[in-house]
């Protein structure tokens, strides 16, 4: 890659090169955006179990005894595979996420960045069971212990297992136990939308303004990022504020009859053409006082 | 160059018809599945992938448009996961699975298997001599919902009535479901406890052999070894087979998070995971059998000599489908 490629710094950055080469730069989701997405699938599963124990309970109603025993078995099994078949169901799919993840814009991901197999999606939530169900046991256990001795022993089982559970608020690349077994972790893949692009309009109006070489030379990629914030945004009081500060900085004349929006696209678009021309060139110029 | 619009403009107007035909494959089969997609489609997308690729190398050396590029990493990657994601279909896949996929890492895991079974026979032994010794220390070994009335105090015709109970026979899919999932439930969970360092699951295993050797005991001090034997191992061969198994998955994965080699502990126990996968999931597959077994045939087969044949036979059964060399399976 170019020197002059655009440096991503975040922690959580993830490596990731393509068979052609390029690294696609996965960014880990955080322990936030994980324990939401898990609460996001406890309550589906919930509303799940609920709808069909009510199924179940109203269609029983009707039948006999014969009847009644397969509603119970359909029942059992549900519930079973809701328990160790919900995310594994999901995560099999084309988007390897569970509900909860898609609308959180996650996704499970192999480390090595091969193909995330079944066995691996199997064996991490399989360790759900230690991670999330046997912390919940002993603190139910913790509840109803009767002693002092024997509420100790349960207090300290609670403590144990809640390592578990929160293990991967203790490693850097927030790692469940069962990410960490299985070979896999969880990343960030939002639906991005390719908005208008901003250049568009300025490119048009460019001839009318004609920005010289200094004005244009006055900002650096900062700069660029901040005007196309406040062009996004469209927010009338702040469009004016930056307008008058650049008109100011480049000593541009405003004609009469010339909006902010107008200059201010116009002017993104003839700084972008700038930066960018130099970037070609392998210099990234990083903000106003980039001098390089 | 004033006046001369942004290079990142032109090159987005030259390539966007390409990006949203991706965007609009990928939905396409993400929502319903990869074989909505029609020939064309599943020949294009692959240069549709490519193109994308490249346009993101591009943009990130020349383009300052940051919306340009969030969303070509996104498409990119999105594609990178459809392109190089699963797509082997579910049919082949299982084939694979009982055919090679799982009786390999059964095979694979053969230390941890004979250390496991070894656990369960010492425990079962123990648990055999203790209540041999003493009748007392039954109550303590079986958990207390699991005897159902079958301790030392009950009569030996109760004893001997409650291996040739039918459950009035109705039912009996029901108490199979029920017991299938309540197992599979326990070696799910005795495969997870492998990753705290063994132990739990060598607990958990221990306490199986206890049980079953203090049931034993029980029954032989009565004379009615033979009978509980057929009861115990027409489905029991499975059950037990299966606990092994799940323990014998844990301890990979507990072994080598005490101790990964020369590799670093993150990818010893990836791979203990990748080795350990497979079995687990056929352990559920034994249980659903065991679970069959002991719900409904235990309670139809109502001769001694049946159930011990069915037994040897599903050992028989279950060692050849693992162990045997064929070809293929290194």
């Amino acid at each position: 890659m170019a020197p002059a490629a655009a440096p991503m710094t975040s922690p959580f950055q993830r490596r990731l090169v393509t068979p052609e080469g390029l690294d696609l730069r996965l960014v880990l989701a955080s322990a936030g955006e994980r324990a939401s997405a898990y609460l996001l699938d406890l309550l589906i599963m919930l509303a799940a179990l609920v709808a069909l124990t009510i199924v179940a309970i109203v269609s029983g109603l009707g039948v006999g005894s014969d009847g009644q025993e397969v509603l119970a078995i359909i029942w059992l099994l549900g519930a079973f595979l809701l328990r160790n078949g919900y995310f594994v169901i999901f995560e099999l799919g084309a988007r390897a996420a569970t509900p909860g993840k898609r609308a959180l814009g996650l996704r499970v991901v192999a480390r090595d960045g091969g193909r995330l197999t079944a066995e691996a999606i199997f064996t991490r939530n399989a360790l759900r069971e230690l991670e999330i169900f046997l912390p919940l046991s002993l603190l139910a256990g913790a509840a109803f212990a009767g002693d002092t001795i024997n509420a100790i022993m349960v207090w300290l089982g609670v403590i144990w297992s809640g390592g578990f559970l929160l293990f991967p608020l203790f490693n850097r690349d927030r790692l469940r136990v069962g990410d960490l077994v299985a070979g896999t972790w969880v990343v960030r893949a939002p639906r991005a939308l390719l908005l208008v692009d901003l250049a568009r309009d300025g490119a048009r109006d460019l001839p009318k303004f004609a920005f010289t070489a200094d004005q244009t030379g006055a900002y650096g990629v900062k700069e660029l990022e901040i005007l196309e914030d406040v062009l996004r945004r469209h927010d009338t009081r702040s469009m004016t504020l930056v307008a008058e500060r650049i008109r100011a900085k480049i000593g541009y004349v405003q004609p009469a009859g010339e909006t902010d929006p107008a200059f201010l696209a116009a002017f993104y678009a003839a700084l972008r053409a700038r930066l960018e021309q130099r970037l070609l060139f392998g210099h990234r110029r990083r903000d106003k006082f980039d001098k390089a | 160059m004033n006046g001369a619009e942004p290079r990142s403009h032109r090159f987005r107007l030259e390539r966007e018809a390409d990006w949203r035909r991706l965007e609009g494959l990928l939905g396409k089969a993400e929502r319903q599945r990869a074989s909505a997609l029609t020939e064309d489609e599943l020949i294009a997308l692959p240069l549709l992938y490519t193109a994308a690729i490249s346009s993101l190398s591009v943009a990130r050396a020349t383009a300052l448009d940051r919306n340009l590029i969030t969303y070509l990493e996104g498409l990119a990657a999105r594609a990178y996961f459809f392109v190089y994601g699963t797509r082997t279909r579910l049919r082949e896949r299982l084939a694979q699975f009982f055919r090679l996929d799982w009786p390999r890492a059964v095979r694979s895991l053969w230390r941890e298997t004979a250390v496991s079974g070894l656990i369960l026979l010492t425990a079962t032994l123990a648990g055999y001599a203790l209540v041999s010794r003493d009748a007392d220390w039954y109550g303590s070994i079986m958990p207390g919902g699991m005897t159902q009335g079958r301790d030392p105090t009950a009569s030996t015709a109760f004893l001997k009535a409650a291996l040739y109970d039918a459950h009035g026979r109705t039912g009996l899919s029901f108490f199979a479901a029920f017991l299938f999932t309540h197992n599979a439930q326990i070696a799910i969970f005795a495969f997870a406890l492998g990753f705290a360092f063994c132990v739990p699951t060598a607990l958990l295993v221990a306490q199986n052999g206890l049980s079953l050797g203090a049931l034993l005991a029980l029954y032989a001090s009565r004379g009615l070894g033979w009978p509980l034997g057929g009861w115990l191992f027409i489905h029991g061969v499975t059950e037990l087979f299966a606990t092994i198994l799940a323990g014998a998955a844990g301890f990979r994965i507990g072994w080598a998070v005490m101790f990964p080699g020369s590799r670093s502990r993150l990818e010893a126990v990836a791979g203990a995971g990748r080795a350990a996968g497979p079995v687990m999931a056929g352990v559920v597959i034994m249980l659903v059998f065991a679970g069959l077994l002991e719900g409904i045939g235990r309670q139809l087969i109502q001769v001694d000599a049946v159930r011990w044949s069915i037994g040897g036979a599903t050992l028989v059964v279950w060692l050849g489908y693992f162990y045997l060399p064929r070809k293929g399976l290194a």
